[in-house]
């Protein structure tokens, strides 16, 4: 292990900013970050050793402890759910001999849940060792459990278990024709860089990732620093429940997205550039590096670029399972090796971003418009859109439809015209933006995809009359949870408060005055936390309070009081250190008139009052 | 002319590279905080020290003071919703006030007591937490722990150690010490450490020390945290 080790170290140049990609392959190799590794390579990286465990125990890919040669994971978006997840995932544990949650006795397998992989179009989904698994049902199930158990090797797997389609049922400006190799870079250096610039800014371009801050602003700014280094990062860690697009641009349009940043990287000045690609898609790493390669190749990238003089390369890294890395910031301490918790702001990244230089962080989408727009010039985009939402918007579309996948709009397209494209009929309702968005009801389907009415980075995840929205909202809450990176105090203990709440009322254990305070609650997270992961993470609760507050108030019993948890079972100890078991010992929930709970007991053992 | 916020209305001063927690304390007004302290890198994350900047609440300990800035500190809402995020602190782990030696000279319990708070209001976690007992000299109770990074922050920049860190994610977040153990013995801590002294809590106690002044003679048990720390903490000055 020491040599495999000192391998990778010196393979990554014994950066500290490598470590993710470092535990990764040592993750890979054992299932499991041993301790002697933990001290080796804080030797090796020159970082305490503290450093490296709060990283392992940060990112959900990680662990100190063993996994399985086979690492199970099953997504756990909404939409795995409406797709039968749980039958499957309690199939699978049976079938497996393994509790979710636990690795097999004789450590061949361990299974899991995973936050959404991004494979809503095609679930439920999961991955193994890394890998996406699409179109789980029994069949196949049956099909991985016995390649497990005959302890067959990953590449000797059918490949139609991890057939991850495109699914573009609908392109527009962006989507309908591929870009010729270097055909934006060309035009930019052909029309100037500056020209260019203007031409982005021309365009009303604005972050696709959801903020909708204007691309070419944040270009300039960045440019404007008065530093000799700057960076390029595109953030593709498409992590919001809903969301797949950046993976089918990845696998469909890379290299028009490398050009986007290429052309960011004349326009600021920066040599390096990062390509942030979530853990879950692994799979889309090895055929990158060779559109990478061949772009260098064609001297599209490295040194003197075009002949023009500009110096710039990619580097693809890979995330860990964390969704907060998203967050730019946060995305930014991750790149440079680090646990991923949002900086404060100010300094922004664009005067100080990765290593403390400026740099722009960009989604995906953002880069591949860009590139367009060097193309075709800024009014070409400019022409289609709102007034303040320019071009167009690639949807991610799942859920209660006929038809879940890729759709392209211009802003300003309605709800409902998208839902009778995509074959939605019987709608309950439309989680627009995922669970951080807006939950918009079947009263509102004329409200239009746009920065000023319904702004999303892309998820919209459709919602049948046979669902139920308490469901959904539960889910949403335990992933916020689930997620929050724990640094500030209101969104640390407020998401876990919340789906305590959440839990209490939809279990049936909420009375009144829980909905009172669930409501106070959202506002205290929603106002006080540090991040847009906190800023968010009440949205499902607070959108569908306002549209449907009658589902949360039938929740409740009809009683003043009504214990938060299960009172007789917290006798348990009680009970067996009394040695007792009958009738005596035991405590209703509640009187006959619901009222206060009541002890059967005698007034020695009895709790409360 | 120099340069002016207003607080709650009152015209502050202040010098180019002072966050408005530095210019408050500066000039004798208090803004609730637990996890800033001005010798240490602003860390930002209790979120006590909430204020509305131009209407945009912001963390006063790391958010920079500039001109203008209409800043709103003593108002009932903020006071109440600081109340309820100090609550979360007492629920998330075990805080149990009368049987803790830190009692009277705790900051957390004095900022509870300064926003007057009389419950937990929310549900208790009750998690299940650890004590290192370990080491010779300094104890370390995770049960009082509010992840506010002074000790790791004062191990780093002061003691030139790097015996604490945070580590988990969410809800799940502890503390840990730099030793292949995991116990307190086997680091490079030192009484003498400043880390081992700035907790604002009883989770990191110095052994053998407890009780020597008694309850009722502590620190908070006579003057409220604010007269305290405008009195004892000194602000940073611009650069």
């Amino acid at each position: 292990m020491r040599q495999f080790i000192h391998g990778i170290a010196e393979n990554n140049h014994y950066q500290a900013t490598h470590l993710l990609q470092i535990l990764r392959q040592i993750q890979s190799r054992y299932h499991y970050i041993p301790e002697a590794a933990i001290e080796q390579l804080s030797g090796l990286l020159s970082i305490p050793r503290t450093q490296i465990i709060s990283v392992i125990e940060f990112y959900s890919f990680f662990h100190l402890t063993p996994r399985g040669r086979y690492e199970l994971l099953i997504s756990d978006s909404i939409t795995d759910h409406m797709l039968g997840k749980k039958d499957l995932l309690d199939y699978l544990a049976k079938k497996l001999a393994v509790a979710v949650g636990a690795v097999r006795e004789d450590g061949l397998v361990s299974l899991e849940n995973t936050s959404c992989t991004g494979m809503c179009d095609q679930g439920p989904a999961g991955l193994v060792n890394g890998y996406a698994l699409t179109r789980l049902d029994r069949s196949s199930i049956d099909k991985i459990v016995e390649l497990v158990n005959q302890q067959k090797p990953l590449d000797e797997w059918p490949k139609e278990l991890f057939l991850v389609n495109d699914n573009i049922y609908k392109s527009g400006l962006l989507l309908d024709r591929q870009m010729e190799q270097g055909a934006a870079l060309k035009s930019a250096f052909k029309r100037g860089v500056k020209a260019t610039l203007a031409e982005v800014d021309k365009s009303g371009l604005r972050g696709r990732g959801g903020a909708g801050f204007k691309t070419a602003t944040k270009w300039q700014f960045c440019s404007e620093e008065q530093q000799s280094v700057r960076y390029v990062v595109c953030n593709a860690d498409e992590g919001e429940p809903g969301t797949f697009k950046d993976r089918v641009l990845l696998n469909s349009y890379a290299d028009q997205v490398f050009e986007g940043m290429t052309v960011c990287a004349a326009i600021i000045g920066a040599k390096q550039g990062f390509l942030y690609l979530r853990g879950e898609y692994l799979h889309l790493y090895d055929k990158l590096q060779s559109i990478l390669n061949q772009r260098r190749q064609n001297g599209l990238l490295g040194t003197n670029i075009l002949d023009q003089g500009l110096d710039f390369d990619i580097e693809i890294c890979l995330g860990a399972g964390a969704y907060i890395c998203g967050e730019e910031s946060a995305l930014i301490e991750s790149l440079e090796g680090k646990a991923g918790i949002p900086r404060n702001r100010p300094p922004y990244p664009v005067t100080q971003g990765y290593l403390g230089k400026p740099t722009v962080v960009n989604n995906v989408e953002t880069f591949l418009a860009a590139a367009s727009i060097a193309v075709n010039g800024g009014d070409w985009f400019a022409d289609i859109g709102t007034e303040k939402s320019k071009g167009t918007k690639i949807l991610s579309i799942s859920g209660d439809c006929a038809r879940p996948g890729i759709y392209e709009y211009p802003f300003g397209t309605t709800i409902q015209t998208v839902l009778n494209d995509c074959g939605a009929d019987d709608v309950l309702g439309v989680q627009v933006g995922g669970p951080s968005g807006t939950f918009i009801s079947n009263q509102e389907f004329d409200r239009k995809l746009a920065f000023e009415d319904l702004a999303t980075g892309g998820s919209f995840i459709i919602f049948n009359s046979s669902r139920n929205i308490l469901d959904m909202v539960h889910n949403f809450t335990h992933f916020f949870a689930h997620e929050s990176c724990g640094f500030c105090t209101p969104c640390r203990v407020g998401t876990s408060l919340l789906q305590k709440q959440i839990d209490k009322i939809v279990e049936g254990h909420g009375s009144a005055g829980d909905v009172v305070a669930l409501e106070e609650l959202c506002q205290l997270v929603k106002n006080y936390s540090h991040c847009g992961l906190g800023q968010t993470a009440a949205n499902p609760i607070i959108t569908t309070l306002e549209r449907y507050p009658d589902l949360y108030q039938n929740r409740l019993k009809e009683i003043s009081y009504e214990p938060g948890f299960d009172l007789d079972g917290a006798l348990t100890t009680a009970r067996r250190m009394a040695n007792r078991d009958d009738a005596g010992a035991h405590l209703a929930q509640t009187d006959a008139f619901g009222s206060r709970p009541v002890a059967s007991l005698p007034p020695s053992l009895a709790v409360g009052e | 002319m120099s340069k002016t916020i207003t607080i709650d209305g009152k015209v502050i001063p202040f010098e180019e590279g002072q966050t408005i927690m530095d210019a408050a304390m500066a000039a004798g007004v208090y803004i609730p905080h637990l996890c800033h302290q001005p010798e240490f890198t602003p860390h930002g994350s209790c979120k006590l020290c909430t204020v509305k900047v131009n209407g945009r609440n912001c963390s006063a300990c790391t958010f920079p003071a500039a001109d203008g800035q209409d800043v709103l500190n003593h108002t009932e809402e903020l006071i109440e919703d600081r109340k309820k995020i100090t609550q979360m602190l007492f629920v998330e782990g075990n805080h149990f006030c009368p049987s803790c030696e830190k009692t009277g000279n705790c900051q957390l319990q004095a900022v509870a007591y300064h926003l007057n708070m009389l419950d937990n209001h929310f549900p208790l976690f009750y998690p299940d937490r650890e004590v290192d007992a370990s080491h010779d000299e300094v104890m370390v109770d995770h049960n009082r722990c509010i992840f506010c990074t002074l000790c790791v922050r004062a191990s780093h920049e002061k003691d030139g150690k790097d015996v604490f860190a945070i580590s988990g994610r969410g809800i799940h977040k502890h503390l840990i010490v730099n030793a292949e153990s995991g116990l307190l013995k086997d680091t490079d801590v030192a009484a003498t450490d400043q880390a081992a002294h700035i907790c604002p809590t009883g989770a990191i106690l110095i052994k053998r020390t407890g009780y020597q002044v008694p309850i009722g003679q502590r620190i908070y048990d006579h003057q409220q945290i604010d007269q305290v720390s405008l009195a004892t903490e000194h602000p940073k000055h611009g650069e």
